[in-house]
């Protein structure tokens, strides 16, 4: 059975506007998922949406949530937090803002596992300091004592992976978890991120803008207008040949440093127009 | 061609916040370590670094928002590394800087208008409605923007109100620090085109920071590559990609992810 399939979702802000449009999408254990778009065209939403934790103003309107066939969104309040606490996890995109600056390390990672999933403290802090190992944080009992504002960058990034891994989730929804770091790190921590997925076998949700990135890391891709999907494709079709016009020019406005003539050229009026009528359409067609 | 920026060995020591004792004051730490380079006018230089290579720290300094420790920086023949606020004021007018987060570089309770009108007010200029006019039409945004609040724009259109910002002035060099990094790729190609072209019509210099040298490939003629505090690379950009000398760059280069899954990645 599929881990996680997302079908026909439907998200608005409460009284206004869809934000998501009956986005549908499977992720199997081991896989990852890229969801790629515009700012505002709903990819994060979607990993909000999935691990429960969208803002006040929006509702879910319609359509399913299911992680390994329950869906998610006919659990009582309770039981889908419980459920979602105990197989998914989030990396977030700014590691500085995650941490709490006047707490230490250790307890940070470790509280989840005691207060939550009730293991003892000694069997969270050794599960730390060998998850700090597997994400190659040198001196582990060093860090794990240390505050947030003691570490670089790309350290609490890692920290954040390791945390996300603690209790071994079936489900990692990364919410651009490298938009914050520069590119020699950046490549890092997405190879550190892959090598632990691949590892512990992990469905991962990568919500990205990034093409290149998506090209590195993921096995298939969502790519997101306006809240619809408008192209689902394996990475390797859609970096052969995409399907939709909009998916194409994005990936035209993709830089490429090896050539200097392609890339950095803006979506064009005429495909934005394009993909606007289809969203009005769908939204016709839906009303 | 003349050089409208000269620096020679700059150096620049800040305090060390992260390592001061509780009582007494912090160590100080060398952020730019001997820098020289010149930047001719009407270039378009981009300097690349990672996260604390000095790259941003190089850029308040050319704009004098930091007093360097050491060194000579001269601008159009006149030195100001240690000019006081009140001498530099009307040069002030002749460099300008385009910031990284325009949402954080916009006052959110003033409209567009009052945005790029106030540094026009501030050095006493005259017809401050046509400049502020001219200055929206020059980054291609409607009249009717004037009178918007920071929040109703895109990330894009706030970006052209930055740059609207700095060419009201008619300067003669523009600092550009990650103008593009928090956006989106078309919005990125979108604010690259208008700055690209911007230079081209108003004859401006302008020196764009970026982490990303796949922007920097695009804009820029030469590329200085920092490496904590220290240029190792300051060659024209074609030379510097066909053929990197410094191990930097090439570590820069080989950690962006092209938009090719057939890319070795390793």
């Amino acid at each position: 059975m599929t881990y996680l399939s997302i079908r026909d979702l439907s998200v608005r802000l409460k009284g206004g506007p869809s934000l998501l449009r009956r986005v549908s999408l499977d992720v199997e254990p081991g896989e990852v998922r890229g969801l790629v778009g515009e700012s505002g065209a709903g990819k994060s939403m979607i990993g909000k949406a999935v691990l429960g934790i969208l803002p006040p103003s929006v509702e879910i309107t319609g359509g399913q949530i299911l992680l390994d066939g329950t869906d998610l969104l006919t659990l009582p309040p309770k039981d889908r937090r419980r459920r979602i606490g105990a197989s998914c996890a989030l990396i977030p995109q700014d590691p500085l803002t995650a941490l709490n600056p006047s707490h230490r390390i250790g307890p940070q990672i470790t509280d989840r596992l005691v207060d939550i999933l009730g293991w003892t403290r000694a069997d969270a802090e050794a599960r730390a300091k060998a998850l700090l190992a597997e994400v190659q944080i040198p001196d582990p009992d060093r860090v794990l004592r240390a505050y947030p504002h003691e570490l670089s960058g790309g350290m609490r990034q890692r920290i954040l992976i390791a945390s996300a891994f603690a209790a071994e989730p079936k489900l990692i929804v990364a919410d651009e978890p490298t938009t914050a770091l520069d590119v020699t790190v950046q490549k890092q921590i997405l190879k550190l991120i892959a090598g632990m997925q691949a590892r512990h076998g992990t469905a991962l949700l990568f919500v990205t803008h990034d093409l290149g990135v998506v090209s590195k890391v993921c096995q298939y891709l969502s790519v997101l207008y306006a809240g619809m999907v408008v192209e689902d494709a394996t990475v390797v079709d859609f970096f052969a040949a995409p399907r939709h016009a909009y998916s194409a020019a994005l990936l035209a406005a993709t830089p490429k440093y090896t050539d200097p003539a392609a890339g950095l050229n803006p979506v064009p009026d005429a495909v934005i127009d394009a993909v606007r009528a289809e969203v009005a359409a769908f939204d016709r067609g839906s009303a | 061609m003349t050089d409208l920026y000269q620096i020679a060995d700059l150096r620049l020591s800040l305090a060390d916040m992260t390592a001061k004792p509780l009582f007494g004051t912090a160590p100080r730490i060398e952020i730019l370590k001997g820098l020289s380079f010149t930047i001719p006018k009407g270039a378009v230089v981009g300097i690349v670094g990672g996260s604390g290579s000095g790259k941003s720290t190089l850029g308040r300094a050319l704009v004098r928002l930091l007093e360097p420790s050491g060194g000579t920086i001269r601008f159009d023949g006149t030195d100001i590394t240690h000019l006081t606020e009140p001498d530099l004021r009307p040069l002030r007018r002749r460099f300008q800087m385009i910031f990284q987060d325009p949402m954080s570089s916009l006052n959110p309770r003033h409209r567009v208008g009052t945005i790029i009108a106030e540094p026009l007010r501030l050095h006493g200029l005259d017809a401050i409605p046509d400049r502020v006019a001219r200055a929206l039409h020059h980054v291609g945004l409607p009249q009717a923007f004037a009178t918007r609040f920071p929040h109703e724009l895109s990330g894009g259109q706030r970006q052209r109100v930055g740059i609207a910002r700095a060419i009201a002035l008619e300067p003669d060099f523009i600092l550009a620090d990650e103008i593009v990094s928090g956006l989106d790729v078309s919005s990125q190609a979108q604010v690259l085109n208008l700055l690209e072209r911007l230079v081209a019509e108003l004859g401006l210099t302008l020196a764009f920071i970026s982490h990303d040298l796949s922007v920097i490939r695009r804009l820029c003629q030469r590329t200085i590559v920092l490496h904590r505090g220290e240029i190792v690379e300051d060659r024209p950009t074609a030379d510097l990609f066909a053929a990197p000398k410094a191990a930097y760059t090439r570590d820069l280069l080989e950690a962006i992810p092209l938009p090719d899954p057939a890319q070795p990645w390793v």
